[in-house]
């Protein structure tokens, strides 16, 4: 059982890594970016190229796959995101689920239709056993990695300037610029960030998650639970919400084979239900 | 009997008060007015005694039943309702049929899906008669959005009145409005006929003293002074916080 | 009544009268027909599709909902049509449309509440994750539904005994007409009410909305049932005259070509879908023949395209064309135009 725990947080962790971009987005610039997805599947395929067929390493395969991804997000923000901010949410969703699908008809074309894998080092496969425990060797690499993130992702929030400038943004952007924050250099720089993190995800989570051209329409429904049920004002919330969905999915489908996917969506319509402002949500002025 | 009520009604948002254990009674027919510097909570007790928001301590009485816990459209059906200080208003709607939803609405037809909309005679004859009140004829097939402020603020009040309120709370009816505009306005106010009571709020002095017959002054969401035009005006203390304190004795 | 009174009433009266150019468009909808008797299969999906988009026009165009689900509506009326078709619970085609009509519209009135709290974002998870967790069902009960290979051996039985559905899609294509053409005409009644200029009001402003009394939530509540009752009769259509239904129907992209499909015949005055659903279908033709794998591929760039133009500037050229039409028409009907009328005249 504590196995099944362990594949849930390290797939919650995951989870989270690729989510938060979206939440951010969506508390700092109230934007809905149903073509997050894309981001992470552009960071998997890219990671695919490099370390299957360029021969690339595979630990210097993720900082590149967060690279790439971060400067192609910050390129479509601003060329194309920042026109629409003002513009109703309408406009938003039918634009980016016309990214959705010109993304993938395009990696359909480019890299075919099939799943794709990320040869993972000799040194990463297998477990470790820890008082019984199973523990995947690259389910503990996902564990560290995206730990290291989230811990990363606090202190830069709670300590740097860039944080509390980010922090005062997401609060009332008004007020920010009227207090001389360049809000425009701090979406630009979050959504890159935000971007890149779901690349890295994505290549990270080729693995667990599978990697195809149809990446960003399976998982986008994950993501937007997961800004739900954790609400977009804090790390904090978007995270316990990850771990939460992660182990539930997981053990749901172990106990409970035939309903086990069904977990998520539940969790779903409960947190809705009960606090439709998400589990841990503050409530934001607009 | 009071027409509207409150008892130590209270509002807090989070470490803020902004309504602060506030007990007015208005009488049947009144034409009371609330006025305080800015920030002093005066719209907060009209989102408040419409349902906009709810109390974090005290009560609301409409016709001596209490209302505290009901949502702002079943308070329109008991008879009280409100304009906005900001107008608020159907943009994509033209005035007649603004005000032909309120008045269908009223006669309980608003949920009617089958007949068209202005089939009934009843209804129609109300909206014609509104709209010539409030003196919106020229103007009743434009698109609200495109029509000059004053206008758009007669709507605001006839939308109100559509709704055949016995209690109507006015918050700011004259504010924005071009002086060349205004006459209209307040004349409309005036107009309005004796049985409906008049909660106002107001910045404009000229308008509060020639409308209202009392004055409740409201400061840092508590109650400060109320009486007559004459009493208020008078006030040492009003004068103090509306003027500043004098420097010597 | 008084003059102005009067006025007042036969200004309503005339706002909803069928003008030149509804008449025309019906009567061209039932001549083609005759018109274009090899087509009839492809107008038949055109005639579902056009459904389908009228009932999102009705939450999306006439009360501001955003939904990413209405898949799920015509999914589930789609497989219970079929369900009840082949094991013969429901025989006569009309009464198992209108009871997978009601099933539908069910659905719609329970997850109503859902979508109907909270913000758009939560909208649009609910909406997306109700038909997803639908598509999830008919996948994992595939012993009922038949899964990724679809809901076989479905035999629909004749419409009232006498008209047998052929290959041609001929009986077909009359059957969805018609039916289309109910449902048009009770979405335009409903319009024209006023419950639909309420609903229209809660789109522009639900704070004032609520403050003239007007039950905000139940009016929402009621115009999201109808309008899935109307997306299931679409998908119910869809089984009979095509004898199958597979997990597609419940997809993503079902509800996001739908949302193109409204977007480009314009939200908000009911011809909006069906002219969409014509122009989707042209297009999906003619690019079809140009590239039939990477359709989706210029579905994503026809939204982006569309939405970086600006949907108001769409607006202004569909109102363009349509009022040019309008003249046309009126010219040739030598009728004085109805739509776009001056204010009547004043004492």
């Amino acid at each position: 059982m504590l196995t099944i725990l362990f594949d849930g947080v390290a797939y919650g962790m995951l989870l989270f890594v690729l989510a938060c971009g979206l939440s951010v987005t969506l508390g700092l610039m109230n934007f809905i970016n149903l073509a997050h997805g894309a981001f992470a599947m552009a960071g998997g395929y890219c990671t695919v190229v490099l370390v299957n067929r360029m021969g690339v390493p595979f630990a210097l395969g993720l900082p590149l796959a967060f690279l790439v991804t971060a400067l192609l997000g910050g390129l479509f923000e601003r060329t194309l995101y920042v026109h629409l901010y003002a513009r109703p949410h309408l406009d938003q969703v039918l634009f980016t689920i016309g990214l959705v699908f010109m993304s993938v008809a395009a990696t359909d074309y480019v890299m075919g239709s099939s799943q794709q894998f990320v040869q993972i080092p000799e040194a990463l496969q297998g477990q470790f056993n820890v008082f019984g425990i199973g523990m995947g060797k690259y389910r503990l690499l996902i564990i560290a990695v995206c730990g290291g993130l989230t811990l990363a992702l606090q202190l830069i929030l709670s300590k740097t300037r860039f944080g509390s400038r980010l922090r005062a943004a997401v609060d009332d952007q008004r007020v920010a610029r009227g207090l001389g924050i360049n809000v425009g250099a701090v979406f630009g720089l979050t959504f890159a960030f935000g971007s890149g993190l779901a690349g890295l995800g994505g290549a990270l989570g080729a693995e667990i998650l599978g990697l195809d051209p149809t990446f960003p329409l399976k998982y986008i429904i994950y993501f937007l639970i997961v800004v739900t049920v954790g609400g977009t004002s804090s790390i904090v919330g978007p995270f316990l919400a990850s771990i939460l969905l992660g182990v539930g999915d997981v053990a749901g489908k172990y106990y409970v084979p035939s309903l086990g996917a069904f977990v998520i969506y539940a969790i779903m319509i409960s947190v809705l239900i009960l606090r439709p402002q998400g589990l841990f949500a503050r409530p934001v002025s607009r | 009997m009071a027409i509207l009520e409150t008892k130590n009604l209270t509002k807090r948002f989070g470490g803020i008060v902004a309504t602060a254990d506030v007990t007015l009674a208005i009488e049947k027919g009144a034409r009371h007015a609330l006025i305080g510097p800015n920030g002093a909570g005066k719209t907060t007790v009209i989102n408040l005694l419409s349902g906009v928001l709810k109390p974090t301590a005290g009560r609301i009485f409409l016709e001596g039943r209490d209302i505290t816990a009901l949502d702002p459209h079943q308070r329109v059906r008991l008879g009280m309702g409100r304009t906005f200080q900001i107008n608020q208003l159907f943009l994509d709607l033209t005035p007649l049929e603004t005000i032909g939803l309120a008045v269908a609405e009223r006669l309980g037809a608003g949920a009617d899906w089958w007949r068209q909309v202005g089939s009934r005679s009843a209804v129609t004859g109300e909206i014609a008669e509104i709209v010539e009140r409030f003196r919106l004829g020229d103007v009743m097939h434009e698109r609200t959005a495109i029509l000059p402020y004053g206008k758009q603020r007669l709507l605001e009040i006839a939308l109100a009145f559509a709704c055949r309120l016995r209690v109507l709370l006015l918050d700011e009816p004259a504010a924005g409005v071009p002086e060349a505009e205004r006459y209209e306005l307040l004349a409309t106010i005036a107009a309005l006929p004796a049985d409906v009571t008049v909660l106002l709020i107001e910045h404009d002095m000229d308008i509060v003293f020639s409308f209202a017959d009392r004055i409740s002054v409201l400061v840092n969401g508590t109650l400060f002074v109320e009486g007559t035009p004459a009493d208020v005006a008078r006030d040492p203390r009003v004068k103090a916080v509306y003027l500043g304190e004098e420097l010597d004795a | 009544m008084t003059q102005f009174a009067a006025d007042v009433s036969s200004y309503f009266k005339r706002r909803a009268r069928w003008s030149p150019f509804e008449i025309a468009f019906w009567i061209f909808a039932f001549a083609s027909i005759w018109l274009f008797p090899q087509k009839h299969l492809i107008l038949t999906e055109t005639a579902i599709l056009a459904l389908f988009a009228l009932s999102l026009d009705l939450i999306l165009g006439y009360a501001g909902i955003i939904s990413l689900g209405q898949a799920a509506f015509f999914g589930l009326a789609g497989y219970f049509s079929g369900l009840v078709a082949k094991y013969g619970l429901i025989t006569d085609p009309v009464l198992a449309l209108i009871c997978s009509g009601l099933v539908a519209a069910a659905l719609g009135f329970i997850t109503s509440f859902l979508v109907l709290r909270g913000s758009d974002l939560t909208r649009l998870m609910v909406t997306l994750g109700v038909a997803l967790m639908l598509g999830e069902v008919a996948n994992r009960f595939s012993s009922l539904t038949g899964g990724a290979d679809g809901l076989q051996g479905v035999t629909v039985a004749p419409i009232f005994g006498r008209f047998q559905f052929d290959i041609y899609g001929h009986t077909g294509y009359v059957y969805c007409l018609i039916v289309l053409f109910v449902c048009f005409l009770i979405a335009r009644r409903i319009v024209y009410s006023p419950f639909g200029l309420s609903l229209r009001a809660v789109k522009g402003n639900a704070l004032r909305s609520a403050a003239i009394a007007i039950p905000v939530y139940g009016r929402l509540v009621a115009i999201y049932t109808v309008s899935a009752f109307f997306a299931g009769i679409a998908g119910a259509l869809l089984t009979q005259t095509t004898a199958f239904c597979s997990l597609d129907v419940l997809s993503l992209e079902r509800s996001a070509d739908l949302l193109l499909v409204l977007i480009i015949g314009g939200t908000g005055y009911l011809y909006g879908g069906l002219i969409g659903a014509v122009i989707y279908k042209f297009m999906q033709d003619w690019i079809a023949i140009l590239t039939p794998q990477y359709w989706q591929f210029w579905i994503g760039f026809m939204l982006v395209l569309i939405v970086l133009v600006g949907r108001e500037r769409m607006t202004g050229w569909n109102e363009a064309v349509r009022a040019f039409l309008v003249r046309l028409v009126s010219r040739a009907m030598a009728r004085k135009p109805a739509l776009g009328d001056a204010a009547p005249d004043q004492r």
